[in-house]
């Protein structure tokens, strides 16, 4: 005899997760994102036909085209779409990673100090609403070299949202930490150590997801306006060919390998959340 | 000799604009090898004066001294058990009392330091379990990792604030009388216990000495009244026993509060 039965209240099911029918709720999962997935397909179907663009079968023909040649190399022009995503994901990693260099302890000195807070708080709210591409000249003419200037926009892309996510971690030290500290006399290092890092680390690894999401946004638009590599510049490249099944295809590829860099910051963020300690 | 002289503390709170005096000349004296146990409702500024001998508040008039050295901060000749544990969570057990006693010991060397922490760690029943984190530990097991942490620093003085006051009925007892223990043992260098509590019959059954705060506007000492019992102080027979009840009566007339 349960509670459960005895109450007047029916409680229900719940819709998501739980033991019983995992099968069942796979094949709901599925069946569910095939349905989102069909209607998209056919909003495309329905817009190619009004317009000039290429249907579903005509894009996805491309794409599997794409995907069947991936390395080949006939010179700066003309590139399999492997080795033009790697050069934008090669771009976005040293541009990534530079930011999270400067940008996690700059994040942790905002974050620990007013001082540091009042002094470059101001500084980042003024550059952050600035679109990362309005950088771009500014580092062309800085480098003289369009890849360079790429990568610089990439870091400023990602910096703020490191920052501001680092400081905001480390800014919310829970008072009794900061009280053992003061009582057992932590020195610089082991309050850096022990407790600055671990309390801020979640919030770092958000700001690097959310950095690492419009990084590979804004190196599309960079590649566009610049170079003549990277995916940014096959899909205009493909327009000025009039090519248009591979720039859809090209979303297709982009969207894939955004989400796959999301998924692997999830992860990693679940593998420093608190309740991954227990 | 742990000593406090004319102590005062008030708090303001700007958004209301009211100021309560919390500490109003407080003086008070702890020998070496005394416990001291300071009572009081909420309010009566008990856990505030703990903070000031612990040197994590300034008091606004008035000082302590530890052996006629003023305190201006924390020290390693005083370590603090909180209520709430205060563990860092990313550490294991092992690693939250090593830290914490590196930090406020530098001069150890890591060998004596990590000799020092084993010792403790045994004392409280927690060398076993040396290497889970907080969380995967009770309330009692991570407060005794707590008072080890305290006594790895070789303290003269002891602080406590409400240490057992979020655990269990038997979990508590089984804690006060670990503390005891420890804090007898010859061979431990800590002399003097100040534990702020609200519990009249921890207050009775582990102090020396028992200081009874009120709240504004009345004197910050109401009454210090001295246990003079043996210990262990669990099972008092005959006048023992009648002195024992005795003082809990005469604490709980200290607080006004009805006998039941």
């Amino acid at each position: 005899m349960t509670i459960a039965q005895e109450s007047p209240v029916r409680i229900p099911r719940p819709r998501f997760g739980g033991r019983p029918g995992r099968g069942r709720d796979l094949a709901r999962t599925v069946g569910w994102a095939g349905l989102g997935a069909a209607a998209a397909l056919a909003v495309w179907q329905v817009g190619a036909a009004a317009t000039a663009l290429p249907s579903p079968v005509e894009g996805l023909r491309q794409l599997g085209t794409l995907l069947w040649y991936p390395f080949y190399d006939l010179g700066p022009n003309d590139k399999g779409i492997a080795r033009q995503l790697g050069i934008s994901l090669q771009r976005v990693g040293i541009g990534f990673f530079l930011a999270a260099l400067v940008g996690i302890p700059l994040g942790l000195l905002v974050g620990a100090s007013r001082r540091a807070w009042m002094a470059i708080n101001p500084v980042v709210q003024m550059l952050r609403p600035v679109s990362p591409l309005a950088w771009f000249p500014i580092w062309l003419v800085v480098f003289r070299d369009n890849s360079q200037a790429a990568i610089l926009v990439i870091f400023m892309t990602a910096l703020w949202p490191t920052v501001l996510n680092t400081a905001a971690g480390a800014g919310s030290i829970p008072e009794d930490q900061r009280r053992v500290a003061a009582v057992f006399r932590f020195g610089r290092l082991a309050y850096l150590r022990h407790i600055l890092v671990p309390n801020a680390l979640p919030s770092i690894v958000t700001g690097l997801r959310l950095s690492m999401g419009i990084a590979w946004m804004v190196i599309v638009a960079v590649e566009m306006l610049s170079s003549g590599t990277g995916i940014g510049f096959f899909v205009w490249n493909s327009y000025n060919a009039d090519d248009m099944p591979s720039v859809l295809a090209s979303v297709l590829i982009i969207g894939a390998v955004g989400l796959l860099l999301d998924f692997a910051f999830l992860r990693l963020a679940r593998s420093v959340s608190l309740e991954g300690v227990a | 000799m742990l000593q406090v002289t004319g102590l005062h503390k008030s708090f303001t709170d700007p958004k209301q604009r009211t100021t309560s005096h919390v500490l109003r000349g407080v003086d008070l004296t702890v020998e070496p090898g005394q416990f001291v146990c300071l009572i009081g409702h909420s309010g009566c500024g008990k856990s505030t004066m703990l903070n000031i001998m612990g040197g994590l508040l300034a008091a606004d008039r008035g000082q302590v001294t530890l052996d006629g050295k003023a305190v201006t901060g924390p020290g390693p000749d005083r370590a603090m058990v909180f209520q709430g544990y205060s563990l860092l969570p990313r550490l294991s057990l092992l690693a939250n009392v090593r830290e914490a006693a590196r930090a406020a010991r530098p001069n150890r060397t890591a060998a004596d330091n990590d000799a020092v922490v084993e010792r403790y760690l045994r004392a409280v029943g927690l060398w076993e379990a040396k290497d889970k984190k907080p969380s995967q530990v009770s309330g009692g097991m991570a407060q005794r990792a707590a008072v080890a942490r305290a006594f790895a620093v070789q303290p003269r003085v002891l602080l406590l604030d409400e240490p057992f006051g979020a655990l269990d009925a038997l979990t508590r007892r089984k804690l006060q009388a670990e503390l005891m223990d420890l804090w007898q043992h010859e061979e431990v260098e800590t002399e003097m216990v100040v534990m702020v509590t609200h519990g009249i019959e921890e207050a009775v059954s582990l102090a020396d000495q028992i200081v009874v705060l009120g709240n504004p506007p009345g004197p910050s000492v109401v009454s210090v009244m001295d246990v003079d019992l043996p210990r262990p102080r669990i099972q008092l027979e005959g006048a023992q026993g009648i002195a024992h009840r005795a003082a809990q009566q005469q604490l709980l007339g200290y607080l006004e509060i009805p006998a039941a």
